[in-house]
């Protein structure tokens, strides 16, 4: 099976977020960009495919911080090829653009089966995957946590709430959201990244023009403040213990 | 006809989903903001009885067997011809299996804009509004609602599914379906999750653990905690993707909703999947080395330290006492 990834890159969410004098938008200047956690789900249920029923993995993301890191880790963990969309990246490029940005390049790929992660924490035009589905024309099902093939056809487990699972048969070539891969996904030393470093190539795809259309525009962004903030507990260890002893009494739950 | 807000009613196994009433309850506050009509979509088959509590001016139901159960491509076919006939000022679903991929879809079929992760719709001096969660929940987007129709999916979060009952029924409009011959998506069955040893969902105190537990091992210090206050363990989802507990531990969107006297998080950092499912709870402490960590704004006490220090302590003095 063919299969291409699409990855994203998100802001570092355990790095303290920024809104720039704009109001309207994040501050970049010391924000740190990570692979979208649904898509290394996505790249694992990808490379697991692959080992199970052959074929070849490509991974596809834009070119923007860190994207060869992510690439080359992708090539350690087992996929084939790597290409980064270059050229008119902001950090802040919508899905809508970005998908029909993807979709030129993997139209030529010709690929069975397109998986990436269901939604990135920073989704404001909707997730990636259904924009692209449509774009090439081809059917999707999102929140998958599971995917076995048969000839034309794939077996996909979709989440709904409650861990209740719909268990559905899609026609490829398809698109599928990942929320989790059938195993955590697998971890690969430092040493076999670099490694990948110097026999893997990244192909370079270079684009004309990101189109943002279909999506929102933000007037203000703002840091919420959903009623008061808790009441922090102070002081050193101990003394916190006892005020949470303390306060479980008040609860009547000791 | 430009004015009115369509809500599409995302129901599973023969129930409205509580996102539905909760997208009434918001649709409500942007139609009459703009002076429009509230108006239900139900699809389904032999479903109309589902129609009955909707807060809705109208309802509009398509009955089709190829409906009786959710897949995107029939909800896709069934709702591009409406939207692009009837031009609603705005149609909102569920950020949700069933909303989500079908948003996606009509954005790029219909050219009309999306907006998603919304937390609110209305209307200020007439100009409807989105606010968009994103970020885990520490970043809120505000702008206008694009026109002429914008495709929204909603979260939980500001408006209450009780808003969004009434026990007058509102009129229902049957609508004709399209044919749905070469669907490309088929539900084959449902596969009920498999029943836990405790159900969470009903337990009074539960040590919630997240990812800053950061190794299966360190669990132990979770249970020791919660047998020392006798609690039961839950989670929320990268400790259950990790395989450390099993799925019916899982607190949030895609596990298990939980209203517990107390609801100790511990190294959670407050992901609106997360959220989303334990505001129901009675009190709720965190325990959190960032002090920006969004579970300090639903919880009512915090501690802002190292759970590797605090909760053996604590475990100790509990054994104590
Ligand atoms: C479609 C979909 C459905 C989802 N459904 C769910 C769901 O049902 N339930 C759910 O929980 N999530 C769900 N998620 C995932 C959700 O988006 C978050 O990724 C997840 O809730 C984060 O879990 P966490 O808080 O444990 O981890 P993180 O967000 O990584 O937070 C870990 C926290 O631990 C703190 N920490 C680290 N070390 C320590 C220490 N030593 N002491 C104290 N604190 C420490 C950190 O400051 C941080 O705040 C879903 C995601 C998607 C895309
Ligand atoms: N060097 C690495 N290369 C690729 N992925 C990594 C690397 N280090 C950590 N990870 C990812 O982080 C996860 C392990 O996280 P943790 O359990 O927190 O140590 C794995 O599932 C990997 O996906």
């Amino acid at each position: 099976m063919n299969i291409v990834v699409l990855v994203k890159l998100v802001p570092d969410l355990v790095e303290e977020l920024e809104i720039d004098s704009s109001g309207a938008t994040l501050d970049t200047t010391f924000m740190r960009m990570i692979i979208n956690e649904p898509d290394e789900h996505a790249l694992e249920q990808a490379i697991i495919l692959k080992e199970r029923e052959g074929g070849e993995v490509t991974v596809l993301g834009p070119a923007i911080e860190d994207i060869d890191g992510v690439l080359f880790t992708a090539f350690a963990k087992g996929s084939d090829r790597l290409i980064k969309l270059v050229d008119g990246f902001e950090l802040e490029v919508n899905n809508h653009a970005l998908a029909r940005a993807f979709t030129s390049v993997i139209r030529e790929l010709n690929p069975d089966l397109v998986l990436t992660g269901v939604q990135a924490h920073n989704d404001l035009d909707g997730s990636l995957g259904p924009l692209v589905a449509e774009y090439l024309g081809m059917s999707y099902v999102g929140y998958v946590s599971g995917v076995t093939s048969s000839g034309d056809k794939l077996t996909v487990r979709k989440e709904y709430p409650g861990g209740l699972i719909g268990e559905m048969e899609v026609a490829i070539p398809a698109v599928l959201g990942i929320q989790s891969a059938e195993q955590p996904p697998r971890y690969v030393a430092i040493s076999k990244v670099r490694q990948a470093m110097k026999t893997a190539t990244i192909d370079e795809q270079t684009l004309t023009e990101l189109d943002p259309s279909g999506g929102p525009t933000v007037s203000q962004m703002f840091q919420p403040q959903v009623g008061e903030r808790a009441e922090m507990i102070e002081g050193d260890i101990d003394q916190i213990a006892a005020k949470l002893v303390e306060l479980f009494g008040d609860l009547g739950v000791v | 006809m430009g004015d009115n807000i369509y809500v599409v009613i995302e129901h599973l196994q023969g129930q409205v989903s509580e996102i539905s009433y909760v997208m009434l309850a918001a649709g409500r506050a942007l139609a009459s903001g703009i002076g429009g009509e509230l108006v239900a979509i139900l699809l389904g088959h032999q479903a109309q009885n589902l129609a009955g509590d909707l807060a809705a001016d109208r309802v509009l139901y398509m009955d089709d067997p190829a409906l009786a159960e959710f897949t995107p491509d029939a909800y896709q076919l069934a709702l591009a011809e409406l939207i692009k006939t009837d031009t609603p000022r705005a149609v909102l679903l569920g950020d949700t299996s069933v909303g989500a991929e079908v948003a996606g879809a009509l954005s790029v079929r219909l050219e009309i804009p999306l907006v998603s992760r919304c937390s609110s719709v209305h209307a200020k001096e007439g100009t409807p509004k989105f606010v968009s969660q994103i970020c885990g929940g520490k970043i809120m987007a505000e702008g206008d609602l694009p026109g002429p129709t914008a495709l929204v999916t909603m979260v939980p979060g500001d408006f209450k599914a009780e808003e969004g009952q009434s026990d007058q029924p509102a009129e229902v409009t049957s609508i004709p379906a399209p044919s749905f011959d070469d669907l490309k998506v088929t539900l084959k069955q449902y596969i009920e999750p498999e029943v836990g040893d405790v159900d969470i969902s009903t337990e009074p105190i539960l040590i919630a653990v997240g990812r800053g537990i950061q190794q299966e091992a360190n669990l132990e210090l979770a249970e020791e905690l919660a047998a020392a206050l006798g609690g039961t363990i839950c989670a929320s989802r990268p400790v259950v993707d990790q395989g450390w507990l099993p799925i019916s531990r899982l607190v949030g969107k895609s596990g298990k909703s939980v209203k517990p006297k107390l609801f100790l998080a511990i190294g959670i950092s407050g992901a609106p999947e997360h959220v989303e499912a334990v505001t129901g709870s009675e009190t709720i402490i965190a325990i959190n080395t960032d002090p920006a960590a969004p579970i300090f704004d639903i919880a009512k006490y915090g501690a802002n330290v190292d759970l590797f220090e605090l909760v053996p302590a604590l475990t100790e003095q509990l054994q104590g006492s």
